[in-house]
């Protein structure tokens, strides 16, 4: 197999050279020794990598006064396979893989990343796993959290459901960061009757750097899946930048909130349900749906074609056309403040409500309640029809319409039903614990 | 000694800091001395494959369990080096001085920079890893000529340096990230280095080099050497950390005399027993010393360590064998199971001692089976669930001993000795940093190879032509203090040789004396030699300016000046009053040593205020008129 393209493959395959190989490329009065390395596809076509016995990986580029020498030829790469493995025993826990990078490492010979090519490897990696519980491992897709739709989540859903119908204690679901609390919040909503914990966890730093927090995350999703009793669906991360616990954050309430820290993921508007260490759980509040006898039931129905938009100043009219005619149901606006977009604007909403999209208004603050009732704009908004979104934040606001328009069109039952609080998505009052982030310390 | 005959090889690995912003974030590249303002916890973790190749069990559970705390500070560390965010882009202007020295050097410079992670784990790095870049390679131009050969250049590499370590035990370590990620020059030689001498004359010239670039820090731990050494029949050691490179030949010799007595003991070994009938191993002996009078096991008892005894049989006198001057086999082995936790050992060698009397010895001697004063053994206290690990250690290095020298590395001790760090690594476990795009660098290598380079010479000489000799010159350069030496003669017209001797001789002076001669900025230094080219105070004022100004950064050096100078009229009346006030023992005197006195007590009070020939003339009138009266 040769990675390479244009100039730098002509030249190689004219040698039969293929990765990996063992090549000398002399050039002026420099000679490089080594293996070559595939060369990413971004990258042109004029140079080539080698990785020199020092360890360095170095690029060099070619052209007709460069000589290449092939000297032996390498071995070719291993073919990564899908990590699947039945548990022991019936008592078990599963762990759900979505993406790459959460049970993958790095061969040092070749410099590359590859998967896992068994569960040993990771229960190597952190052995406390095996210790909370026996595992099974499941492989439900290999993709990029932002590449993630609709239909990925349903899958996701069906997997777990049937996964805890058939006896499993927990599952829990490793997931990219970017999109997790979509992810987190569509379970919610759709694992009916949910009789045992649901984890979505990821890694803010890859499984393969000694660094990663990928081992304390999912130490701790075992616990949470294996030992609690929160029959919620959950995300569980880094609580703060050092490495002693995790946060449980209901799915509905979590929230990314930082591009690359390990604690990114805040409960917005709630508490979270407890904290983690890589040995016990620590509950913060009682107010969750603990475990019970049953089967899950699974409702799927959710509508895709619903949008979310932020308002800005000098957003027009025109953009909320063009949803209505892509055909949307439904659109949500995180507007500003308390839930308020420009009065020019209004018209147009009610314009939408009349044709039947549900419009939602949540906020661009995240964190805080949204009320229409107290500026004339946001009464207007109200008689318009808008509906608001209450204390969910957007992306919450987003999932829950989805899944409310996929049960009904009616505009009055729309409004009841997101007006309701299914699954902790809604709370009455706020406390004035929830805010600033970071503002209350979590005592271990 | 005969260090071809011996074989000596060595090869010289240099890592100099640079003064530019960090590697991978724009953070300044100082180390802070005031309290760090914050501290992270954090954990290591890296898969047994990945571990060393003695025991990678042991060490994966060790790393499991060990704690790394981080401190920081929010104005001069960000999220980059605590690991909370991915690297920004390589800082150009590193890339760029590291780029520089290579072509000074003549090397192969790559034509693509493909940054790499070199694994770490002993928390030294908060990602688990060090990133670093291969910028160049040695060919048949890149040597560094010396008197005893050319010496070769194989690699030019631009990495991060390492966090700073504050303490560090087996159950944690604390390190500060004020270190981490300044970008450090690695610059590697092969192993063409044959005589201790040629080793520290090829460091200063690499570092000449590196200096004539402007663009590195100085002072302590700015710039470190780590050698490579072997002589024949002995083993590779690496020994790290060698700040002073006045201390190179002396590190090497004493390495060499340190493998010769291994080879020594190795040959005594084998004449007393066959490697095949050594064995050894460890007992409990804690009910022997349970009532002793020595403090050190007491101590040791009392904290609920327990006492073990490993028997040593062949190595009576081996033990205390000295290798480098004040170090001993037995100091290798304490040295040994020093980096698990244990605090040393006591041997049979050194006892009667130690509080340790000679019924105590016999005791042991009986319960292991060792022929009284005949054999050997070692004692350690430890805890119990230590000493399997511990013994397994010792026993290696001891069996060891019988086949020669193992390959270690070692640090650098300032008295030339060096100690145990741990084995030699394999292969250093590198991968790509997939953070960091390679960078194409053909065209950035093309434009600074038009620019003229100015080597150490170049600079020296420049120096030179301003009329100072080749050794203050060479000082100047040596300290960095070029720039400013040419920017003070260009821009006050100040005579260039005051404005050296200023430099190199009086701010040290002033420094050995305890002054904060960091608060004396290049502007001061500007002001106070204008100061003295316009004629508002005379050379001999100039330390008094430095004083005052390093005391109270914020003078105004001109109207300071001034403000010192006095007019001939006021010198006139300080005469007269030296005068006065001396005037019993001064009309006792004749003329000239009248003149010697009054001279003396009158430049004490005006030195530097007034031209010395004006107060010359004065006192000479003054008096003269006395005189004649």
């Amino acid at each position: 197999m040769l990675s390479y393209k244009g100039y730098a493959k002509s030249r190689l395959e004219a040698l039969g050279i293929k990765d990996y190989d063992r090549v000398k490329v002399v050039k002026d009065n420099a000679v490089f020794e080594g293996l070559l390395v595939p060369r990413p596809k971004l990258l042109d076509d004029k140079h080539v990598i080698l990785k020199l016995d020092n360890g360095y990986n170095v690029g060099i580029k070619i052209d007709n006064k460069t000589t290449i020498e092939v000297l032996s030829r390498g071995k070719p790469p291993i073919k990564p396979r899908k990590l699947e493995k039945k548990a022991t025993s019936e008592e078990r826990i599963s762990i759900v893989f979505t993406g790459g990078t959460i049970a993958s490492k790095v061969d040092y010979e070749t410099g590359a990343v590859r998967p896992y090519e068994s569960p040993e490897e990771l229960e190597s990696l952190i052995p406390e796993l095996k210790e909370i519980s026996d595992i099974e491992y499941y492989t439900a897709m290999s993709i990029f959290s932002e590449d993630m739709t609709p239909a990925d989540w349903i899958k996701i859903a069906e997997i777990a459901a049937k996964l805890i119908n058939s006896g499993s204690k927990g599952v829990i679901i490793g997931h990219g960061t970017d999109t997790m609390h979509y992810t987190a919040a569509a379970l919610s909503f759709m694992l009916r009757n949910q009789t045992a914990p649901v984890v979505l966890v990821g890694a803010q730093r890859s499984i393969d750097r000694g660094s990663s927090d990928a081992v304390l995350n999912l130490i701790a999703s075992a616990i949470v899946a294996a030992k609690s009793d929160i029959a919620e669906t959950v995300v569980v991360m880094h609580a703060t930048p050092e490495d002693e616990y995790c946060h449980v954050i209901r799915g509905v309430r979590a929230r990314k909130m930082h591009t690359s820290r390990r604690d990114a993921f805040l409960s917005v508007n709630d508490k979270p349900i407890a904290i983690v260490t890589k040995k016990k759980i620590k509950y913060l509040t009682n107010d969750y749906n603990k475990r019970r006898d049953g089967k899950i039931s699974l409702d799927t129905r959710l509508e895709p074609k619903v949008g979310l938009i932020y308002s800005w100043p000098s957003i027009e009219p025109k953009v909320i056309d063009a949803y209505i005619n892509m055909g949307y149901k439904g659109l949500v606006i995180a507007g500003t403040g308390l839930g308020h977009i420009p009065n020019r604007i209004i018209p147009k909403v009610e314009e939408a409500v009349s044709s039947g999209v549900a419009i939602v208004i949540a906020s661009q603050c995240i964190f805080g309640r949204v009320n229409m009732k107290v500026y004339s704009t946001g009464r207007r908004l109200l008689a318009a029809g808008a509906i608001p979104a209450y204390d969910m934040h957007p992306e919450t606001a987003l999932v829950k319409l989805m899944y409310v328009l996929g049960h009904t069109t009616d505009l009055d039952e729309i409004r009841r039903l997101m007006a309701q609080n299914m699954v902790g998505e809604i709370r009455e009052c706020t406390s004035m614990e929830v805010y600033p982030p970071g503002g209350v310390r979590d005592e271990l | 000694m005969n260090y071809e005959g011996l074989g000596l090889t060595v090869g010289i690995e240099i890592h100099q800091r640079l003064n530019t912003r960090k590697l991978f974030c724009r953070c300044p590249s100082i180390l802070r001395r005031d309290k760090p303002q914050y501290t992270v916890k954090r954990r290591l973790r890296v898969s047994m494959s990945e571990l060393g190749e003695i025991d990678p069990a042991a060490e994966f559970e060790n790393l499991r369990n060990r704690i790394f705390v981080y401190q920081g500070y929010y104005d001069t560390t960000c999220e980059v080096e605590i690991d909370e965010s991915p690297p920004l882009d390589m800082n150009t202007e590193a890339l760029r001085v590291a780029i520089q020295v290579a072509l000074m050097l003549n090397m192969s410079v790559v034509d693509e920079i493909h940054t790499m992670r070199k694994v770490v784990i002993d928390g030294s790095n908060t990602t688990g890893f060090q990133r670093t870049a291969l910028v160049a390679v040695g060919n048949e131009n890149s040597v560094i000529k010396t008197k005893w050969g050319d010496v070769r250049i194989s690699t030019l590499c631009l990495e991060e340096e390492s966090a700073y370590i504050v303490e560090s035990t087996p159950g944690m370590a604390v390190y500060k990230i004020d270190r981490l990620g300044i970008p450090l020059i690695e610059i590697a030689t092969a192993p063409d280095i044959h005589h201790p001498e040629q080793c520290r004359d090829v460091a200063f010239k690499l570092g000449r080099l590196l200096r004539a670039t402007g663009k590195v820090q100085r002072g302590i731990g700015t710039i470190r050497q780590d050698i490579n050494i072997s002589i024949k029949g002995g083993a590779r050691q690496e020994i790290k950390g060698v700040q002073e490179l006045s201390l190179l030949p002396l590190i090497i010799k004493r390495e060499i005399e340190r493998q010769l007595n291994l080879l020594k003991i190795r040959d005594e070994l084998n004449r007393r027993l066959n490697v095949g009938e050594f064995d050894t191993y460890y007992t409990d002996v804690t009910d022997i010393f349970k009532d002793s009078k020595s403090k050190i096991v007491s101590r040791s008892l009392k904290r609920g360590l327990k006492a073990y005894c490993i028997p040593t049989p062949g190595f009576k006198g081996i033990l205390s064998w000295e290798l480098q001057p004040g170090r001993r086999f037995g100091t290798e082995i304490a040295d040994i199971v020093r980096t698990v936790g244990v605090k040393g050992i006591i041997h049979s060698d050194e006892l009667p001692g130690y509080g340790i009397s000679n019924d105590d010895v016999r005791l042991v001697e009986e319960r292991v089976g060792v022929p009284r004063d005949e054999g050997a053994f070692i004692l350690i206290f430890m805890k119990e669930e230590k000493a399997d690990s511990v013994f397994k250690l010792v026993r290696e290095r001891l069996e060891y001993a019988f086949k020669g020298i193992p390959s270690e590395t070692r640090q650098a001790l300032p008295d030339g000795n060096t100690k145990y760090m741990r084995p030699i690594p394999g292969a250093a476990r590198m991968y790509p940093e997939t953070d960091i795009p390679p960078i194409s660098i053909e065209s950035l290598v093309e434009e600074i190879s038009n620019v003229k380079f100015e080597y150490p010479e170049d600079i020296i000489g420049k120096i030179i032509e301003f009329g100072l000799n080749r050794e203050l010159a060479e000082q100047i350069f040596d300290n960095g203090q070029h720039h400013i030496f040419f920017k003070i003669v260009k821009e006050t017209g100040a005579k260039p040789t005051l404005v050296g001797s200023t430099l190199v001789q009086t701010m040290k002076y002033l420094s050995r004396e305890g002054l904060n001669v960091e608060n004396i900025s290049d502007k001061h230094l500007v002001e106070i030699f204008k100061a003295v080219s316009e004629g508002i105070i005379g050379k001999e004022a100039v330390p008094n300016l430095l004083v005052t100004v390093a005391e109270n950064p914020k003078v105004n050096i001109r109207r300071y000046a001034e403000q010192l100078k006095i007019t001939e009229g006021e010198l006139e009346n300080i005469i007269r009053r030296i005068i006065r006030e001396n005037y019993e023992k001064i009309s006792q005197m004749e003329f000239k040593k009248a003149f010697n006195t009054l001279m003396g007590l009158v430049m004490k009070e005006v030195r530097g205020r007034i031209d010395g020939k004006v107060v010359h003339d004065y006192v000479h009138s003054t008096l003269k008129e006395l005189y004649t009266s």
